[in-house]
């Protein structure tokens, strides 16, 4: 379809005999909240590094908003609108929280070859990164360094690099990894809200946020995708129940 | 009304530390006020030594931009030394000696051999980086120890100081000092923005997090490469003023020795502050004149010390100066 803004094409990917990413193709249009389950080690993550560009598929193509992007770095595919956040909370430790989302605005912002000129205090930048901040509710602690908040402040702060960036497509994966359950709640609401400005592909574990938010849901099992369709089909789908949630459940 | 008052820079910003100003200040003003030891000592002496500080110090303020704020732990900059000298050794032995053309000389040739050399040694990281741009900086010194027409292995002396518009205002000891010390200040507060700058901004995120910086959307290979060049041509202008100071330029400009040296003196004074390059430089050089003074195996007491404030004090000479760390 025309209006996809994510393509996948037969994409493949081993590690020497492992065959991480098995043949996957996904079409994913634009506005889509699409959620990608499947058990440990089913190569989630590897797809994830294979559309954000950190690693390289060995075949296939990745179309994402009309453009092949197949060939292009992650910095590149980030400029583009095709933004990712990791599983393992990747900051800068040393910055404070603020610098490190207005860092994620000035890569979109104008030139960053500007060798004059005080970067933390210009005003649009960290307007901006005050914003994004405030979006996952991290505005008090703006100013403490990245490398001292809590996980859950961390995980908080991943998401908003992401947000600063005003992405077409994001990739999320399992922003929720090891929330206690009060955050997990206000990430989920978070989530909710970012539904309404951005498409986005979530691998998460936890159940009960995937059914509540996803439009659609794909179930990854050995790097090849058993099954992709609503909540409701997947739920329902013998294949899945036996290879993933009833062993769940 | 109440969201103009949110996004007022005021309350996003933490206020500025006045205090940070203290070191630097000092660190000038000691500088500034150290050619009056000329008027209780042997006066060439004493300028000979702190123009020699200042020189140092302004090569590793360019090291500390490499290495410091991007990370690259460059074991090649005194090729960069020696390339701004021998630019104006050569010149002023083909009878050019005026200080902006040599200046000008030494700048673009050491900063023409940063990028070719920045090019190939970015593409590699870690160990390899080191390893690498020591290879670099080796090879450098032998081409210098092959110019048979300047010298060879025996250096070359040059007929006099460079002038300025055709005056010899640089013979004079003093001035010479001044005018050091002004280029080094001029220095510092170049690198002191270029650090607060987007560039540099970006520049440090790499140093952090790679992986991060890629993903928001930076390929960090041109900043360090930018970096390494502003970085091997503030060691080229250090090596133009070596040249000029000691009317003499060699291939010992240039050993791996020197290389280490500069790594030292911005390890000991405290990575990454600029502040602690400045202070790094002095300590070495005086150090190195005070203890060769009781014997020529100074190293053998340096080195301990060396061993010491890198095991106890992280954030060097500076940090345990003023309680801070820098990166």
């Amino acid at each position: 379809m025309a209006d996809d803004l994510l393509r996948l094409e037969h994409v493949s990917k081993s590690f020497g005999a492992l065959r991480v990413t098995d043949a996957v193709s996904l079409d994913i249009p634009k506005g889509e909240l699409h959620a990608l389950i499947g058990p440990n080690g089913a190569g989630k993550t590897s797809l994830i590094h294979q559309i954000s560009g950190w690693i390289a598929c060995d075949s296939g193509r990745i179309v994402f908003d009309g453009e092949e992007v197949t060939g292009l770095k992650m910095h590149a595919r980030a400029r583009r609108g095709l933004v990712r956040s990791f599983q393992i909370t990747s900051i800068l430790p040393r910055f404070t929280a603020l610098e490190n989302v207005a860092l994620a605005v000035q890569s979109r912002s104008g030139s960053s070859l500007r060798f004059f000129g005080d970067a933390s205090r210009e005003p649009k930048l960290n307007g901006e990164a005050m914003q994004a901040l405030r979006h996952v509710g991290l505005a008090e602690q703006a100013h403490r360094i990245a490398g001292t908040l809590s996980h859950g402040e961390k995980r908080g702060l991943e998401l908003a690099l992401a947000l600063a960036l005003e992405p077409k497509l994001l990739l999320l994966d399992e922003p929720m990894a090891g929330v206690g359950a009060g955050d997990g709640e206000a990430l989920v609401g978070v989530l909710r809200d970012l539904k309404a400005h951005c498409t986005i592909l979530l691998i998460e574990h936890d159940m009960q946020a995937v059914f509540a938010l996803a439009d659609r849901i794909s179930v990854l099992v050995n790097g090849a995708i058993m099954v992709t369709g609503k909540p409701d089909d997947v739920r329902a789908d013998a294949q899945v129940r036996a290879a993933y949630l009833g062993e769940a459940a | 009304m109440q969201d103009i008052a949110a996004s007022m820079p005021m309350t996003q910003v933490a206020p500025r530390d006045r205090s940070r100003l203290i070191v630097p200040v000092l660190l000038f003003a000691t500088l500034a006020l150290a050619p009056l030891l000329g008027l209780v000592g042997p006066d060439r002496y004493v300028l000979a030594l702190f123009t020699r500080c200042v020189i140092f110090a302004i090569a590793a303020l360019g090291l500390d931009l490499a290495l410091g704020s991007g990370g690259l732990v460059s074991f090649g900059h005194a090729a960069f030394i020696g390339i701004g000298a021998y630019a104006a050794g050569i010149l002023t032995a083909s009878g050019i000696d005026d200080a902006f053309l040599l200046l000008f000389a030494a700048l673009a040739t050491s900063g023409f051999f940063a990028l070719a050399t920045g090019a190939i040694s970015l593409k590699t990281r870690g160990v390899h980086f080191i390893m690498i741009t020591l290879a670099f900086g080796q090879m450098a010194y032998f081409v210098a120890n092959s110019l048979k027409a300047y010298g060879g292995d025996d250096g070359l002396t040059l007929a006099n100081r460079s002038t300025i518009f055709g005056r010899d205002l640089l013979a004079d000891h003093r001035v010479f000092f001044y005018v050091s010390l002004a280029m080094l200040l001029a220095v510092y507060l170049f690198a002191r923005a270029v650090v607060r700058s987007r560039f540099g901004r970006v520049l440090r995120g790499a140093k952090e997090n790679e992986t991060r910086i890629a993903a928001i959307g930076f390929d960090p290979y041109p900043f360090r490469l930018v970096a390494f060049v502003i970085s091997g041509m503030i060691a080229g202008l250090a090596g133009f003023l070596l040249a000029e100071q000691s009317e003499f330029v060699s291939p010992a400009f240039m050993t791996w020795q020197r290389s280490g040296d500069l790594i030292i003196m911005v390890m000991l004074g405290g990575m990454a502050s600029l502040d602690g390059a400045i202070l790094g430089a002095l300590f070495v050089v005086l150090t190195e004149e005070l203890l060769s003074g009781f014997t020529e195996h100074w190293r053998v007491i340096f080195g301990p010390f060396l061993v010491l404030v890198v095991l106890f004090a992280r954030g060097g000479l500076l940090g345990l100066l003023t309680g801070r760390r820098h990166g």
